[in-house]
């Protein structure tokens, strides 16, 4: 792996980030052992309440293993884990209760005298309403999604875990839901933690981009674009080849995929390179090795 | 042929190979086989092709059914079964599922009771009933028992099977959602389990019957089955294909009850929202 921009160690980032004032999550010395070595291996993270962070890197740096620790999924065994009460986690896939109805489905474990005001509420904000007395199979897959998205949100949370929740979705739902998630986040300010394999994806939404390697934080670049954001702007150009260098991806082999990438919206090349469930880079990227 | 001109199936020419269905309406050209062969069986006992001993003609057994409804007998040993049944029921039925329970909701619970359990299944229950008769009699005991043992065991599998397999993905997620364990358990496995333990029950009941077939041969004195052994003895084959045929309205009529509880159980599933 080749590192030819210079990258901010993740000390250094949370120096950077602790001016704004005590994080929300807060992350040391984090090992987790698999039997074959360390999946995490010393990992420390802090987040700000309000962030916006993308987690990136190949498949199996541990990123999923980070996010399942942090959603309280997986054990901390070895070092300090500091979390909010109020979680939330949407995964990739729906993962609804089938015999609930959506509203009921949404209102799940809320132990509050207005749990249904709340449900329809934040199903309203998800644009659901219509569905609130639907079956879960009945739903579309973007629907389904946008109902785990309002489960997730009538939690009021202060730490919002998304685990690659775009990623078996068609292209026009998937920026469809970025868009709405970017919208969910400025409304209630919660701490978010999107896992992605997508850099055009982070590029858009977060403002920082964390990226793990080894069990480790290999670098933490922080995203100070203008929302809202354009996948051919400069900035944005230039953050992707340095992300994708932090990544391993070698742009000189996507050169021939160049033009295609800063001509036509990336929703256009992610219909060909992303497949629901898999692991395709879109845009550029889609011949890198899987990340 | 195209798709286009298969879908035209209205048309009589889309179907040229078959020959043309004729004027009468669908259900009767349905029924139209089976009619016949009544009609046939009718007139071969009739005409003394087939002995009334080997087997009575259709109108034979209808009017043995019909004596035996009229008479009130047939009400008393029908009685007499369903109570057997369903004593029979609720006790195999219960005993599955709270096995299913304990089984399937703790490790504990299944190192206890499912290698136990999976040894018994192997062992036709039916063929216990010299045991059971040694061991609790003539009377109604043995034969509740033995329904109790049938029905047991594909309660327990289904049920087993089920709450072990509810998607752990969708479990996962409710359990960062702050549920307690109990109302995990009430509201997401036992819920999950569900359609398994109805395809459990639906077996229960058939073996239900079958173990109740057998258990009213053992020198009883009501019941569809005492009906049929009495019948043998009095030569009276209509009366024991009465009893055959009582057997399988009620077959019938169990699965009937099953498919009405799924439906209203499992309303959530797509195959049935469509309906």
């Amino acid at each position: 792996m080749s590192h030819a921009l210079p990258r901010i160690s993740a000390s250094q980032s949370t120096t950077d980030h602790s001016t704004i004032g005590k994080p929300v999550v807060s992350v040391r010395g984090l090992v987790r052992n698999f039997g074959n070595g360390n999946v995490l291996d010393g990992l420390s993270l802090d987040l700000q309440p309000g962030s916006f962070t993308a987690l990136l890197g190949r498949s199996g740096c541990g990123k999923s293993t980070l996010l399942r620790t942090l959603a309280k999924l997986d054990p901390a065994p070895e070092g300090s884990v500091q979390l909010p009460e109020e979680r939330a986690v949407v995964f990739q896939e729906p993962r609804l209760v089938p015999w609930m109805r959506v509203l009921r489905n949404v209102t799940l474990g809320l132990r509050r005298l207005d749990a249904e005001a709340r449900g329809l509420a934040a199903l309203a904000e998800v644009g659901l309403s219509h569905r609130a007395r639907a079956w879960p199979l009945t739903l579309s897959g973007g629907e389904a999604q946008r109902a785990a998205l309002a489960r997730a949100l009538v939690r009021e949370p202060r730490l919002l875990l998304l685990d690659e929740p775009f990623a078996a979705l068609d292209a026009l739902t998937r920026m469809r839901m970025q868009g709405l998630v970017e919208t969910l986040w400025r409304a209630h300010a919660p701490a978010v933690l999107l896992v992605t394999h997508d850099v055009d994806e982070a590029l858009l939404l977060a403002d920082r981009a964390v990226v793990m390697a080894d069990g480790k934080i290999a670098a933490d670049i922080p995203i100070p674009l203008a929302r809202p954001r354009r996948h051919g702007d400069p900035g944005f150009i230039a953050l992707r080849s340095r992300l994708l260098a932090e990544l391993g991806v070698d742009e000189e082999h996507l050169a021939a995929r160049e033009p295609q990438r800063t001509d036509v919206t990336a929703t256009d090349t992610r219909t060909a390179g992303a497949r629901p469930g898999g692991y395709g880079l879109p845009a550029g990227a889609a011949a890198a090795p899987s990340l | 042929m195209t798709a286009a001109t298969a879908t035209q199936r209205t048309g009589t020419r889309s179907r040229r190979w078959t020959f043309p269905a004729g004027t009468l309406p669908a259900g009767l050209r349905r029924c139209a086989v089976p009619l016949a062969l009544l009609v046939l069986w009718q007139a071969s006992v009739g005409l003394g092709w087939i002995s009334t001993r080997t087997i009575p003609s259709p109108s034979q057994i209808l009017a043995a059914f019909w004596d035996l409804t009229v008479s009130g007998e047939l009400a008393v040993h029908l009685l007499v079964s369903l109570g057997r049944v369903s004593a029979g029921l609720a006790i195999g039925v219960s005993a599955g599922t709270v096995c299913a329970l304990i089984a399937g909701l703790s490790r504990r619970g299944e190192d206890a009771l499912d290698a136990l359990l999976q040894m018994l299944r192997t062992l036709p229950h039916l063929a216990l009933v010299p045991l059971f008769i040694l061991w609790f009699g003539i009377g109604e005991t043995p034969k509740i028992a033995l329904v109790a043992l049938g029905t047991a065991f594909p309660i327990y599998l289904n049920l087993f099977a089920g709450i072990r397999t509810v998607d752990a993905k969708v479990v996962e997620a409710v359990s960062t959602l702050g549920l307690t364990r109990w109302e995990m358990i009430a509201q997401v496995i036992l819920p999950g389990a569900l359609p398994a333990f109805l395809t459990g029950l639906r077996y229960a009941l058939g073996v239900a019957w079958l173990s109740l077939v057998v258990g009213e041969q053992i020198n009883a004195s009501s019941g569809i089955g005492y009906l049929a052994m009495t019948a043998r003895e009095f030569l009276r084959t209509d009366v024991i294909i009465v009893a055959l045929i009582v057997y399988a309205i009620l077959g019938l009529l169990a699965d009937l009850i099953v498919r009405v509880i799924e439906r209203r159980a499992l309303v959530w599933r797509p195959a049935f929202i469509k309906e």
